[in-house]
C-alpha cells in the first residue's frame, strides 16, 4: 500500500472488514462517497450481483480519469467486463472504449496510444483491460510485446481466476485444487492440479517496466491510489486486480469484498508494488488467517471439505503455497505496512 | 519520376506519399522490402508524423492497426501468406469494425509444405473476410493502388487489402513512376473517420449484437462493398485524370473484339497472358484477355459484360480451392451462369512454380479446340505424383508425401528454374 | 527484346548485378527488368537473377529460359548447374575465370558459338585489385557492356556509382572499366 494511505493508527475494524470513510482525513476518503465522482461505467450494466470484475473495472477506470482529467481511452478484451458493460444499446461506458478481439487488447491500446502521438495528442492516454484468460493465455503473446516496447499502455488484469464469460473453464490463474468446468472436482484429485499456472505479476517484472502493482477490490482505495500513480508513470504498466466472481467461485454475493479480504490475509494474493523488476513495496498480513478461512466459503473448493473426510493433504499444499508467498514478499511483518 | 528502381520500394515510397501516421508490421518473405524501407523512411525523417512499430506477431500488427484506426490515425500494415492466416482474427475483426486500414498483401503460397514463393493461396484464404480486395497487374500498377486504396478505405470506412506477387512484383527492379507528393495530396485528402476514439466525444465501438441486429450489420458490410463496386472506377477514373495513367479499376479486357476464347486472370500473369495473347493473335488466333483487379467486390456484372461474347472462357488462377477446383472460376461461372458457356479452370503457379509463355500458349491452343478439362492443372508432373500414389498404395507407412516428392527430384540435375 | 541470365552463388552480388544492369538500361532510355530467383538460398548456393531488355514495356512474368546472354559469375557452378539450359547458338556468355574455356572443360563445347560472343575474364582478380573484395559483379557488367555492345560502360558506371557511392563506386567503376578493356583486348 502507498505511504500516501498508511493509517497513522493501527487499527483494524472486525465485523465489516472496512475501513469506515468517515474515520479517514477528508482528502483520505474515498471518493465513492463524493457527488462529484467520475464514473467510468455507469449503472446499467449486466454484471452478475456482488461482481469483483465490476467493481475493480469501476474503480480503476474512474481513478484513470480522475487522473488524467477524463482523457482516457480504454480498450477491452473479450470477457464477462466486455459483455456485461455493452449490453446494446446500452453502454456503461462514460470514456471512449473499444472492444477489438480476446487475445489482443495490450496490441490494440499500443495502436490507440501510438495514433495519439502521431496526432499531437500524447496526453490523452490509454488502458488495456482484460480478464485473466485475456491476460495471461490467448492475449500474452501481445501484452508481452507491449511491456517489451515499453509502449505507453496501462494494461490492468482483473483476475478472477478462470474463463468465466464462457461458463467457467480453467485459465493459466486457476489455483490448484480449483473446481472449473474443465477441472470438475471428480476423481482422487478433484480440481485443477498442483503445479502448474503462472504468475504474471512476476512476469510483467521481469520486462523490467516501469511499474507493475498487484490490487484487490479488499482495498479499493489502494487499487485507485494505484492505477492514479500509473498514471503519472509513461511507459508500459501493470496492474493485476484480484476480483472475486459469485458465479464461477460459487461464493455469495455479499462475500465478494470478505473473500478478497481473506485471500490478502491468509498471503494467498500478496499485494505488492514493483518499479523496474523491483518490488518496492507491499502490503503486510494484519491478522494472518488459515486458508481454509478463505477455501471454505467457495463451493468450487467444496471437495477439500467433504463432510468427515477433508483432504488435509492438498488443504496443506495450499497452506504451503500461501506461506511461501508471504516468505517471498515478507508479508507477515511486525511494522505492518512497508 | 521515372525511376529504375525495385516494386517494394517503390510501393513504399507510394504509401510514404500517402502520408500514413502509423505503420505496424512484422517481417515476413516476400513483404519485408516494403516494410523495411518504410520503417527506413520514418526513422531517417523522410516521413515525419509517423510512427512505427515493430511488434511481435502479425496478430499484434494487425491488432495495432486496429487501435490506431479507431483512433483516427491513417494506418498502414503489410504481410503475406503465413502472417495473413496469422492474423485472421484480426482482419475479419478490423472489417467488422469498419476500419480504413490499407494493406499490402505480397501474396505468397499457404504450407504446409512451407513456400516462401508466389500464388494467391493466402488472399483467397481471406477473400470472404470483408476487405476490399485488389490485384495488382504490374508494380506500376502495385504503386498507383495503393494511393487509391488510401482514399477510397477512408471514403467508405473499409479496409482494403492491395495483393501484389510477392518476388515476381515486390522484387523486381523496373522503371516505375513514382507520383510526386503535390499530386498525391490533391489526389488524397486528410483522412476524417466517420467513427473516432476521442475524450471529447466519448463512444462504445466493438459491443456485442445479438440476432436482432446481426444481420443488418452484415448486410450494411456488404452494401460498402457494393457502394464500391461504383467507387472504384469512379476513383480509377480520377486518378488517371489526375496522374496521366491507367491504374485499378474493377477489370481491364485485353483485345476482346472478336475475341472466341477469353482468359481471365488476376496479377502479374496478365503481363505474361498478354504476350501470348499477341503472339496467337499474330498466328490468327481470336483470343482475349480480362485483368480482374477488384476481385472483392466481385464485379459480377462488369465480368459478365466483358465475357458476354466469348465462345469459352479460360480462368488462369494461382490457387486451389483443395477438393473443388478454382476459386475465381467459380466466382467468373457466378457471372457467366446467364450464358451456356464453358469456363476452364487453369490452376497455375503454385508455390511459385513458373508460368511459361509455351505452357500456356499450349492450353489456350486446346481451349480453343475445345479440348481443356474443365479443372487443369498447368505444367503438372504426372510422373511425380504417380510414382507417389504407387508408393502409397504399396505400403501403408508410405511416409510424408512432400518429402517423398523431393527425394525424388532430388535425383534429377539442379535446373535453372 | 535482349534477356540475359547470370549465374552465381549467394553473397557474390548476382541480384545486384542483374539490378545495376537494369539501372544502366533505364539510363539509356529502355525499359529493363530485373529480378531474382526467388530464393531463399544461403552464402554460397548457388543463385540466379535475370535482367530483360527492350524498348518497350515489359509485361513478360516467366523466368528467363531463352537467354541472349549468360554471365557466369562463379566457374565452379559449371559441374553443379546446368547454366547454360536454353542458350541459343546466337548466345553470349561471359565467365569470371582467368582461366581459358579449354582450362574450364568447354574447349569443344564452346565452338558452337561465334567465337567474339564468348569471353573468360578474371573478374574477381579485378574487383579484389580494385575493390578489395571478390564480388565481381560489377566489373562482369563492364565486360558485358564490352562483348555485347548492347550498353555503353559510361551507363554502366553510372549505374554502379547509384547502387554503391563514394569510394567502393569508384572502385567497382574502374574495376568495370579493366574488364572493358580486357574483354576489348580479347
Ligand atoms: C479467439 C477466441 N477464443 C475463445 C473465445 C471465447 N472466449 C470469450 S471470453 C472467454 C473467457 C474470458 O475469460 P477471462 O479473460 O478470464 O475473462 P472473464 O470472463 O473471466 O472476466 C473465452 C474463452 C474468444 N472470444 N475468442
Ligand atoms: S460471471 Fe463472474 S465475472 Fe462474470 S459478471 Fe458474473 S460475477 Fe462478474
Ligand atoms: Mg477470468
Amino acid at each position: 500500500m502507498p505511504n500516501e494511505t498508511v493509517q497513522p493508527i493501527k487499527f483494524y475494524q472486525t465485523g465489516t472488514l472496512t475501513v469506515g470513510n468517515r474515520l479517514l482525513d477528508p482528502e483520505k476518503r474515498t471518493v465513492q462517497a463524493s457527488g462529484e465522482r467520475t464514473n467510468a461505467i455507469t449503472s446499467g450494466h449486466r454484471a452478475c450481483q456482488g461482481c469483483g470484475e465490476a467493481l475493480g473495472a469501476r474503480y480503476a477506470l474512474d481513478a484513470a480519469m480522475r487522473a488524467t482529467g477524463n482523457r482516457v481511452v480504454a480498450v477491452n478484451a473479450t470477457g464477462c467486463l466486455e459483455v456485461f458493460t455493452t449490453p446494446y444499446p446500452e453502454t456503461a461506458w462514460q470514456l471512449p472504449w473499444l472492444h477489438s478481439l480476446f487475445g489482443n487488447a495490450a496490441a490494440v491500446a499500443s495502436g490507440v496510444a501510438a495514433a495519439m502521438r502521431a496526432k499531437g495528442r500524447p496526453e490523452v492516454r490509454v488502458i488495456a483491460q482484460g480478464g485473466d484468460g485475456g491476460t495471461t493465455d490467448i492475449g500474452f503473446g501481445c501484452l508481452s510485446g507491449m511491456f517489451e516496447r515499453n509502449d505507453d499502455v496501462l494494461y490492468i488484469c482483473y483476475d478472477n481466476e478462470a474463463y468465466m464469460n464462457t461458463g467457467v473453464q480453467r485459465s493459466s490463474a486457476t489455483p490448484p485444487a480449483a473446481r472449473t468446468a474443465t477441472t470438475p472436482a471428480v476423481g482422487d484429485k478433484p480440481g485443477n492440479v498442483f503445479g502448474t499456472g503462472k504468475n504474471l505479476p512476476l512476469i510483467a517484472m521481469a520486462h523490467g517496466i516501469p511499474y507493475v502493482a498487484t490490487a484487490s477490490v479488499a482495498d479499493l482505495r489502494d487499487l485507485e491510489a494505484k492505477v492514479q500513480k500509473a498514471m503519472t508513470i509513461r511507459g508500459a504498466r501493470y496492474i493485476h486486480v484480484f476480483v472475486p466472481c459469485p458465479l464461477g467461485w460459487g461464493s455469495a454475493s455479499q462475500d465478494t469484498i470478505k473473500l478478497a479480504r481473506l485471500a490478502i490475509e491468509s498471503g494467498l494474493f500478496p499485494v505488492f508494488e514493483a518499479e523496474y523488476g523491483e518490488v518496492v513495496r507491499s502490503r503486510a498480513i494484519r491478522r494472518k488467517v488459515p486458508v481454509e478461512d478463505y477455501l471454505k466459503p467457495q463451493r468450487r473448493f467444496a471437495h477439500l471439505f467433504k463432510a468427515g473426510k477433508p483432504d488435509v493433504d492438498r488443504i496443506a499444499r495450499l497452506q504451503a503455497v500461501a506461506d511461501a508467498n508471504i516468505k517471498r514478499f515478507n508479508l507477515l511483518r511486525p511494522d505492518g505496512d512497508a | 519520376m521515372l525511376k529504375q528502381i525495385e516494386g517494394s520500394q517503390a510501393m513504399a515510397e507510394a504509401i510514404g506519399l500517402c502520408r500514413p501516421e502509423v505503420i505496424c508490421a512484422y517481417p515476413i518473405t516476400p513483404q519485408t522490402h516494403i516494410v523495411e524501407g518504410l520503417g527506413a523512411m520514418v526513422k531517417d525523417g523522410r516521413l515525419k508524423g509517423c510512427e512505427y512499430l515493430n511488434v511481435e506477431s502479425e496478430f499484434a500488427a494487425l491488432s495495432v492497426a486496429i487501435g490506431s484506426s479507431a483512433a483516427g490515425a491513417r494506418t498502414y500494415t503489410a504481410t503475406a501468406s503465413q502472417g495473413l492466416l496469422f492474423m485472421l482474427e484480426a482482419v475479419y475483426n478490423a472489417s467488422g469494425l469498419g476500419l480504413p486500414i490499407v494493406m499490402t498483401l505480397g501474396n505468397r503460397a499457404i504450407g504446409a509444405p512451407i513456400n516462401i514463393w508466389n500464388d494467391h493461396s493466402d488472399a483467397m484464404a481471406a477473400r470472404d473476410a470483408g476487405w476490399i480486395m485488389l490485384f495488382a497487374e504490374s508494380n506500376q500498377e502495385a504503386v498507383d493502388l495503393h494511393i487509391q486504396a488510401f482514399r477510397l478505405a477512408e471514403e467508405l470506412s473499409v479496409p482494403v487489402m492491395v495483393c501484389v506477387d510477392g518476388f515476381i512484383l515486390t522484387h523486381a527492379v523496373e522503371r516505375l513512376d513514382i507520383p510526386s507528393q503535390e499530386q498525391v495530396d490533391a489526389f488524397l485528402p486528410p483522412f476524417e473517420p466517420v467513427q473516432v476514439l476521442d475524450p471529447a466525444d466519448p463512444i462504445s465501438i466493438g459491443a456485442m449484437v445479438g440476432p436482432e441486429a446481426f444481420t443488418e450489420v452484415r448486410y450494411l458490410a456488404h452494401h460498402k462493398q457494393m457502394t464500391a463496386l461504383d467507387r472504384i472506377p469512379e476513383l480509377a477514373a480520377d486518378f488517371a485524370a489526375a496522374f496521366g495513367r491507367e491504374a485499378g479499376g474493377l477489370l481491364k479486357s485485353y483485345r476482346l473484339d472478336d475475341a472466341e476464347t477469353v482468359v481471365l486472370a488476376m496479377g502479374s500473369v496478365m503481363g505474361t497472358i498478354k504476350d501470348v495473347i499477341d503472339d496467337m493473335r499474330a498466328d490468327g488466333a481470336r483470343i482475349g484477355g480480362v485483368s480482374l483487379c477488384s476481385f472483392r467486390p466481385f464485379p459480377i456484372g462488369p465480368v459478365r459484360e466483358a465475357l458476354q461474347n466469348a465462345k469459352r472462357v479460360v480462368v488462369v488462377e494461382k490457387d486451389l480451392a483443395v477438393g473443388l477446383g478454382g476459386v475465381v472460376a467459380a466466382n467468373v461461372r457466378m457471372a457467366m451462369r446467364v450464358f451456356d458457356v464453358p469456363v476452364c479452370t487453369v490452376i497455375a503457379g503454385l508455390g511459385g512454380r513458373s508460368i511459361p509463355k509455351t505452357s500456356l500458349r499450349r492450353t489456350f491452343e486446346a481451349a480453343a479446340r475445345n479440348e481443356l478439362e474443365g479443372l487443369h492443372f498447368l505444367d503438372l508432373n504426372w510422373d511425380v505424383v504417380n510414382r507417389e500414389l504407387e508408393r502409397a498404395g504399396e505400403k501403408r507407412r508410405s511416409g510424408p508425401v512432400a518429402e517423398n516428392i523431393l527425394k525424388d527430384l532430388g535425383l534429377i540435375m539442379h535446373k535453372v528454374m | 527484346m535482349f534477356q540475359v541470365r547470370i549465374h552465381g552463388r549467394g553473397g557474390q552480388g548476382v541480384v545486384t548485378g542483374a539490378e545495376m544492369l537494369s539501372v544502366a538500361a533505364f539510363l539509356e532510355g529502355k525499359h529493363a527488368q530485373a529480378f531474382p530467383s526467388f530464393g531463399s538460398e544461403r552464402m554460397g548456393a548457388p543463385v540466379v537473377s535475370y535482367c530483360r531488355i527492350d524498348d518497350r514495356e515489359i509485361r513478360l512474368r516467366e523466368p528467363i529460359l531463352v537467354p541472349d546472354a549468360l554471365i557466369i559469375q562463379d566457374p565452379t557452378l559449371l559441374n553443379s548447374v546446368d547454366v547454360f539450359q536454353g542458350l541459343p547458338d546466337s548466345g553470349y556468355i561471359l565467365i569470371n575465370s582467368a582461366r581459358g574455356f579449354a582450362e574450364l572443360g568447354l574447349g569443344e563445347y564452346i565452338t558452337r558459338f561465334q567465337a567474339s560472343r564468348v569471353c573468360c575474364i578474371g573478374a574477381t582478380d579485378m574487383a579484389l585489385r580494385h575493390v578489395g573484395r571478390p564480388v565481381p559483379n560489377a566489373a562482369l557488367l563492364g565486360g558485358f557492356a564490352a562483348i555485347t555492345g548492347l550498353i555503353k560502360l559510361e551507363s554502366v558506371n553510372e549505374a554502379i556509382l547509384e547502387t554503391f557511392p563514394g569510394k567502393v563506386g569508384a572502385g567497382n567503376v574502374a574495376a568495370a572499366a579493366a574488364a572493358f578493356d580486357a574483354v576489348k583486348a580479347h
